[in-house]
């Protein structure tokens, strides 16, 4: 007779697997990758190509030959990791520059903490902060859309959120409003900005696959675009003069790509539904603040990692809502 | 009413109802059958009877010993072969009563006929010992002794009694034939059972992807203004009794409590068909439908099986154990028990026995946990399978109590919905035991 395997139930498992989330993910990012080859061509492809395989590559090399463990470099999420790298990047930025973002993001982002799962900061962020502090002329010049065949000797301006931050002091919202793309062009992408974050109807498109696909729920994205678009109303509908209108700051910068993506990542968000929503909002409250107040034009990456740090302490005190309520024992 | 299901969590597993359909077919007498003496919660029952012996069929062979126990009678007529221990579904050996078969002699007293009895006599106090007699245990598969639940402890009220017929377990379809096909006699079951608990209201749940039972039990029911049937979206674990109360009734049974906490009692409906066995028949529990089945089956069944048939008995009534066999369950592929040893006893709780191929046995390899929340969407309970098992595999026991393992009902559903394949259960089953034996000394004390 056979022999029988005797192991503890379940005896069935659904098909879920990590690589088929992993490469959910990215599948939901090609319209975005292709409406950034639309907009800044050959460029685009070099710095995604680049960053991919050097995450790839350095968590290869770390794995094997510093932490001498098993390999697990084809698992997807280090390819997904260096595509989100690549998407909040200026496309124009020099390949070496990708590289060193890469080892930083894989090697300082997640391979310190333990590897994957174990990380408490989005790695993709890790490396994008790491280059805008080393390389900061490098990370806030932005090519123009349309030159397809250029790279790093792209024509270059600032974004509309960097043009609003300069502007602001000397005219009011309005008039810079004037000088940035309308709000059609800004919501198709055709504006200066990160490879990934200019097309914002691209990145919903990749949401709308995720959430169907039951990849992500709806709770991160729509609270940090909700509250600062609430926040944000707030404050122009106070002083419009002062302030750009709420369709202007979701639609530009990097928040629908790090609404969408950034803040989404399994590891580094909450792990209950009202905790994700706190995490959301608070995300909101401080990009808002630090694009209005503070001295960055963009506020997204630093709001991120900002309330990655607490998410260790929402798990901590936000449970689910557990069945049943306590029998109190005589 | 439209479809009703429980608030939250649950997994939608591939039903795999082969056998569904499939009309309930005596299995026959085997050579010899091993009866345990432990068939049910509680305590062993006392053994009766000596090797030599001859039994009858339905007659008393070991009695309920305590408080929670239950009695066991002889499924067949014949001679004890002896009295020893021998290997059960848990895979260790267990007081058992070998008997060697011979043709059917009924023992004194019991109507082993056909016709439907409808009028029930006696008071509730009468039947609930009629159903004491009778060996009674929850036939849903934890085997409770159920002339326990129908006793209301003091300063609680019975208001309803909930029949389950919801049978979530993928492949499992004993439930689903018994109310095909004894739907007149389950109704008067359910009113042995209202009447012996002390209830007005009844309700019978049943999974949609039953539909023809759905019908039948309301056809039969129509009649009884009493008895009502409540039709439950397909969600496992729907048939858990605490997600059960919930989705019909919206009341949360309270963690650590049971159903009987907010004025319910839940039966299966096998054992609400062996209650009206038991008080209209005077038939003792000694045979029960289990379901065969499995991918690679060749003729998957609903046998009625008599107490201590070998597994292997009915696997090769169910066309042989198949060459691509690597697991036995007995029970559904969620909650059931993965056998070593096909001879092992059909007992009281065995629903089914269920085989699995070699491609669908092995486990996925296991990967850190990504964080990415479905075990805790997927939890009935509310609770967190991922924190669980870290805290388990640290042997964090006050941090197992506070996060609520005890009220895990090891339905498996994170471990079936995680991705990297982790552990889940395993891990929470060590956490409930170790923390389990610390809440019995913290009592005792």
């Amino acid at each position: 007779m056979n022999k029988l395997i005797v192991s503890p139930s379940p005896h069935a498992h659904s098909s879920e697997s990590v690589p088929k989330l992993m490469y959910g993910v990215i599948i939901s990012m090609l319209p975005a990758f292709a409406a950034s080859v639309y907009f800044f061509g050959i460029s685009m492809v070099i710095i995604t190509g680049v960053s991919i395989l050097s995450c790839i590559l350095f968590e290869y090399l770390i794995q094997k030959y510093l932490l001498k463990v098993k390999p697990t470099h084809l698992d997807g999420s280090a390819l997904l990791t260096g595509m989100l790298l690549a998407f909040c990047l200026p496309a124009n930025i020099p390949f070496w520059m990708v590289m060193i973002g890469a080892l930083a993001a894989i090697g300082i982002g997640k391979m310190t903490f333990g590897g994957l799962g174990n990380n408490i900061f989005n790695p993709a962020l890790v490396g994008r902060v790491f280059l805008f502090i080393s390389f900061p002329v490098a990370m806030t010049s932005y090519p123009e859309p349309g030159q397809l065949m250029k790279y790093t000797d792209a024509t270059t301006g600032a974004t509309p959120l960097g043009v609003l931050a300069e502007g602001i002091g000397n005219s009011t919202a309005g008039e810079i409003m004037a000088e940035v793309p309308g709000y059609m062009d800004l919501f198709l992408g055709k504006m200066m900005g990160s490879a990934g974050e200019v097309a914002a109807f691209a990145l919903l498109l990749g949401l709308i696959y995720m959430l169907v696909r039951k990849i992500i729920t709806w709770h991160i994205p729509v609270s940090i675009l909700g509250t600062v678009a609430v926040f944000t109303g707030i404050l122009w509908l106070a002083n419009p003069d002062s302030y750009a209108d709420p369709l202007f700051h979701l639609l530009t910068g990097g928040l629908m790509l790090g609404a969408i993506y950034m803040a989404t990542d399994y590891v580094t968000s909450p792990m209950t539904k009202k905790g994700m929503v706190i995490y959301g909002i608070l995300i909101g409250v401080l990009t808002v603040l630090i694009r209005v107040f503070g001295a960055y034009p963009e506020g997204v990456q630093f709001a991120i990692l900002i309330m990655n740090a607490f998410v260790p302490l929402l798990n901590k005190f936000i449970k689910p809502k557990r069945f049943g309520k306590e029998v109190q024992h005589g | 009413m439209g479809l009703l299901t429980f608030s939250r969590g649950g997994v939608h597993p591939p039903e795999n109802k082969i056998s569904a359909g499939k009309k309930i077919e005596f299995a026959g007498l085997p050579e010899q059958v091993i009866i345990p003496v432990t068939q049910h919660l509680g305590a062993p029952s006392k053994v009766l009877v000596d090797k030599g012996a001859e039994v009858k069929t339905g007659q008393l062979i070991a009695q309920a010993e305590g408080f929670v126990s239950a009695n066991i009678h002889s499924s067949v007529t014949g001679k004890v072969l002896k009295v020893d221990s021998f290997p059960d579904t848990s895979g260790y050996r267990r007081t058992a009563i070998q008997i060697q078969v011979e043709e059917d002699q009924w023992a004194e007293g019991i109507d082993t006929g056909e016709e439907l009895l409808e009028t029930i006599e006696g008071t509730s106090e009468e039947i609930r010992n009629k159903i004491l007699a009778a060996g009674i245990v929850g036939l849903g598969g934890a085997t409770f002794p159920s002339h326990i639940k129908l006793m209301t402890p003091k300063g609680k009220k019975a208001e309803y009694l909930i029949i389950n017929g919801v049978e979530c377990e993928p492949y499992l379809t004993a439930d689903h034939a018994l109310m095909m096909e004894k739907s007149k006699e389950l109704i008067v079951g359910i009113r042995v059972l209202m009447r012996g608990l002390g209830v007005e209201k009844a309700i019978l749940g049943i999974e949609n992807n039953k539909p023809d039972a759905i019908a039948r039990m309301t056809e039969v029911s129509a009649s009884d203004p009493a008895i009502r049937v409540q039709a439950l979206k397909v969600k496992y674990p729907q048939g858990g009794e605490k997600q059960l109360v919930e989705a019909i009734l919206k009341r949360e049974v309270p963690s650590g409590g049971l159903p009987i906490d907010v004025g319910v009692v839940v039966f299966n409906v096998g054992t609400a068909y062996a209650s009206y066995l038991a008080v209209q028949k005077n038939r003792p529990l000694i045979e029960r439908v289990v379901t065969v089945t499995g991918k690679s089956v060749s003729n998957p069944s609903n046998f009625l099986t008599r107490i201590g048939t070998p597994a292997s008995y009915l696997i090769e009534k169910a066309g042989g154990l198949p060459g691509d066999t690597a697991k036995v369950i007995n029970g559904g592929p969620m909650m059931g028990k993965a056998v070593s040893n096909i001879d092992i006893p059909i007992v009281k709780g065995s629903s089914g026995i269920l085989i699995i191929r070699d491609k669908e046995a092995s486990r996925g390899e296991v990967q850190p946990c990504i964080r990415c929340t479905k075990c805790i969407t997927v939890c009935p309970m509310g609770l967190e399978p991922y924190l669980l098992m870290t805290l388990a595999e640290r042997a964090k026991h006050e941090m197992l109590e506070s996060n609520k393992v005890m009220d895990c009902i090891e339905c498996g559903s994170c471990s079936y919905t995680c991705p990297s394949s982790r552990p889940l259960l395993d891990y929470i089953r060590l956490g409930k035991a170790e923390v389990g034996k610390i809440i019995r000394t913290r009592k005792a004390v």
